[in-house]
């Protein structure tokens, strides 16, 4: 039998009468980088809060890393680092004070080496006094991900790790990310960027809830189902208002100089388009993105669940 | 998962870091103790003299002199006005150009010679009652003595004649109705209730607001941990603020100190947890820094009005000295003016611990059942 970092079923909760997270199962493989998607409000935090103990589910068995998430999360909590959406650490304290007082809480053995190593790693070193509240947006992001190191989990939940910061700072992030997988860490990743989803291993999208696709990208593009054909030449703006509300268009985007059509109804897309097909424009049928997917999945959710 | 001094220690310590870089708090847990001691200790005094008078005196003879002579030689009269007229008189009051007038009518010498027990007018802006108390009663002691220098020869007879028997009063622990010796060691638990309550109030609600405590629920802590790591450093500031008090009280207003400092330094401990405690009970009901605020001042108004820290607790209806009662600055303000004012010992004080004690305790259970581990 295959053993999993995360291996929930039926996992819910509710805030009063409103269910925040529907009956969500989940199996992350050990080393894996999972990626977490859905539009704001979906329940990702919250899935995530419960698995590290910090919100109860109102129903839902598995366990996480071997332990019985629901009552064993004390146990979890030493193994697992969880990295906020906001920036949690003390911002009147500094960096080295930040990383000293989390590595106490987790009882590091040779914490003043663990504190060490952990600004080396992060190459603060000389910045070791500055207080955290005056780092930058992507320096407090990586600070937040060396405290998350320093009691060396065996399991990263990450909420938004990039949200904010520049693109630069956020490849190198993904690069150190990778890194840590390759050396056998597992992380859960939520984000809002495709170039993110698509460097995750596999990819979990959720919407109101609820679990609408899960796999690998490739998986998940093929279970949206959806037809997509790139137009490019002249007058895109107008062919896009005619062709926009045609039964069997669900999407029209816009992408620079070209313009990407779809819905997941291939026969009806087809129809409606073929008049346009012999125009000025230059038609293709293309593989649909992750983009395409995923607010296809929403608008159908939103059909199905609001 | 159990409690442990490690993880405590490590609560302690960023808790002292960020009390030495908030300079703010830090000044309002030094700084208002201090203005709040200078300015009750010296302004506050509830047995006033020197209170500003006018006297119209219709009747000029040796006896009116005399009586304003005595007047003035009580210390509690200032005679700053001599009015030409009893509408002058009613103005001055009106006008609150003087606290006390008074009226010396034209026949006064002639009715006390003739033994016609003469009225003498003594009209007071009783506004504040408690301004012209005591100046009162001196004058009713005036009465008797004033003009017996005066009455010579035939008049002797007019002199004021003892009574059948004497009251012989002593005003215990603080003959001379010192104010600040009441005031002072009483603004050691003023001070104590706001300052603690408030600081403890704002240090958990300030974790949540600021997204800390998510980060800190996510550790292997303890809520214990949190809760008594919280209070520490706290109790420390508690004892600077005692220190300050007791020195201020010795060196700069002479309060007595008969009883056994060190017992008072064993026993405040005791007040400053349970106000500790009800600041972290706040916090755990509070959802913002504002609000705990609010619920600090909710608490510390009934304590500073109803303790009898402000007024006579004696002087208060049934129903607001059973409220005080419930209230553990009430007990701590006579432990502390009984250990320092009339030398009591721990015998003396235990009434007043249980009920702090009491009261520590519950508030104990309500802040650590309210207190989540999680963020539900």
């Amino acid at each position: 039998m295959e053993t999993f970092a995360i291996d929930v079923r039926g996992v819910t909760k509710k805030f009063g009468t409103r269910t925040v997270v529907n009956d969500i199962a989940m199996q992350v493989r050990p080393g894996e980088i999972y990626g977490f998607l859905g539009p704001n409000g979906s329940g990702k935090t919250t899935f995530l809060r419960m698995l590290c103990g910090l919100l109860t589910p109102d129903g839902g068995e598995g366990k996480c890393l071997g332990l019985d998430f629901r009552s064993e999360s004390a146990e979890i909590k030493k193994r697992v680092g969880y990295m906020t959406q906001k920036f949690s650490f003390y911002e009147d304290l500094s960096i080295e004070e930040n990383l000293d007082f989390i590595a106490r809480l987790y009882m590091m053995p040779q914490r003043k080496m663990a504190v060490e190593k952990s600004l080396e790693r992060l190459g603060m070193v000389e910045r070791r006094k500055q207080l955290a509240g005056t780092l930058s947006g992507g320096w407090k992001q990586r600070l937040a991900l060396a405290a998350c190191l320093i009691h060396e989990p065996q399991l990263l939940l990450l909420d938004e790790p990039t949200a904010g910061v520049d693109p630069k700072a956020r490849r190198d992030f993904w690069d150190e990310i990778h890194k840590l997988a390759a050396s056998g860490l597992t992380f859960l990743i939520t984000t809002h960027y495709m170039d993110e989803a698509s460097r995750c291993n596999r990819l979990a999208y959720i919407a109101y809830g609820n679990l609408l696709a899960s796999g690998t990208v490739a998986e998940v593009v093929k279970a949206g189902g959806l037809t997509t054909w790139e137009i490019s030449g002249e007058n895109l703006a107008a062919l896009a208002e005619k062709i926009r509300g045609l039964p069997g268009v669900e999407q029209v985007v816009a992408f620079g100089t070209t313009l990407h059509v779809s819905g997941r109804n291939a026969e009806k897309l087809n129809a409606s388009v073929s008049p346009f097909v012999s125009g000025a424009q230059r038609w293709e049928k293309i593989e649909s993105g992750l983009e395409d997917v995923f607010i296809s999945l929403m608008e159908a959710a939103k059909d199905n669940f609001s | 998962m159990s409690f442990n001094f490690q993880r405590l220690f490590a609560i302690v310590l960023k808790e002292f870091i960020q009390m030495r870089r908030d300079r703010l708090t830090f000044g309002m847990m030094i700084g208002v103790p201090m203005i709040q001691l200078i300015l009750f200790g010296y302004a506050i005094n509830s047995n006033p003299k020197h209170l500003p008078t006018a006297v119209y005196a219709a009747d000029n003879s040796v006896f009116s002199r005399s009586f304003i002579w005595g007047l003035r030689n009580s210390s509690y009269f200032d005679l700053v006005r001599e009015a030409r007229s009893p509408a002058e008189i009613n103005k001055l009051l009106a006008e609150n150009k003087v606290q006390f007038a008074v009226t010396i009518p034209v026949d006064f010498s002639r009715k006390l010679v003739r033994g016609e027990k003469p009225d003498l007018l003594l009209e007071a802006d009783a506004t504040d009652p408690s301004a012209v108390g005591f100046a009162q009663a001196a004058v009713s002691g005036l009465v008797a003595t004033v003009l017996n220098r005066d009455l010579l020869g035939p008049l002797a007879k007019l002199r004021a004649t003892a009574p059948p028997f004497n009251i012989v009063a002593h005003q215990h622990y603080n003959p001379e109705s010192i104010s600040q010796y009441n005031i002072v060691p009483g603004l050691m638990g003023v001070m104590l209730t706001m300052t603690m309550i408030m600081i403890t109030g704002l240090a958990i609600t300030r974790e949540r607001e600021r997204g800390t405590m998510e980060n800190l629920l996510s550790t292997p802590v303890h809520p214990g941990e949190v809760i008594v790591g919280k209070i520490i450093p706290y109790i420390m500031v508690g004892y600077v603020q005692v220190i300050l008090v007791l020195l201020a009280a010795k060196f700069l207003f002479n309060v007595p100190m008969l009883g056994s400092v060190p017992l008072l330094f064993l026993l405040v401990l005791l007040f400053i947890v349970a106000n500790l405690a009800v600041g972290i009970t706040f916090s755990t009901v509070a959802k913002n820094q504002l609000q705990a605020v609010q619920m600090a001042f909710f608490f510390f108004l009934p304590s500073l009005l109803l303790s009898g820290y402000m007024f006579p607790f004696r002087g208060m209806p049934g129903w607001a000295q059973n409220i005080g009662e419930c209230l553990p600055l009430t007990h701590f303000l006579r432990v502390v003016r009984g250990i320092l004012l009339k030398g009591n010992g721990l015998a003396e004080t235990l009434p007043d611990l249980w009920p702090i004690a009491l009261f520590l305790t519950v508030v104990l259970i309500i802040g650590i059942k309210r207190y989540r581990q999680t963020l539900d």
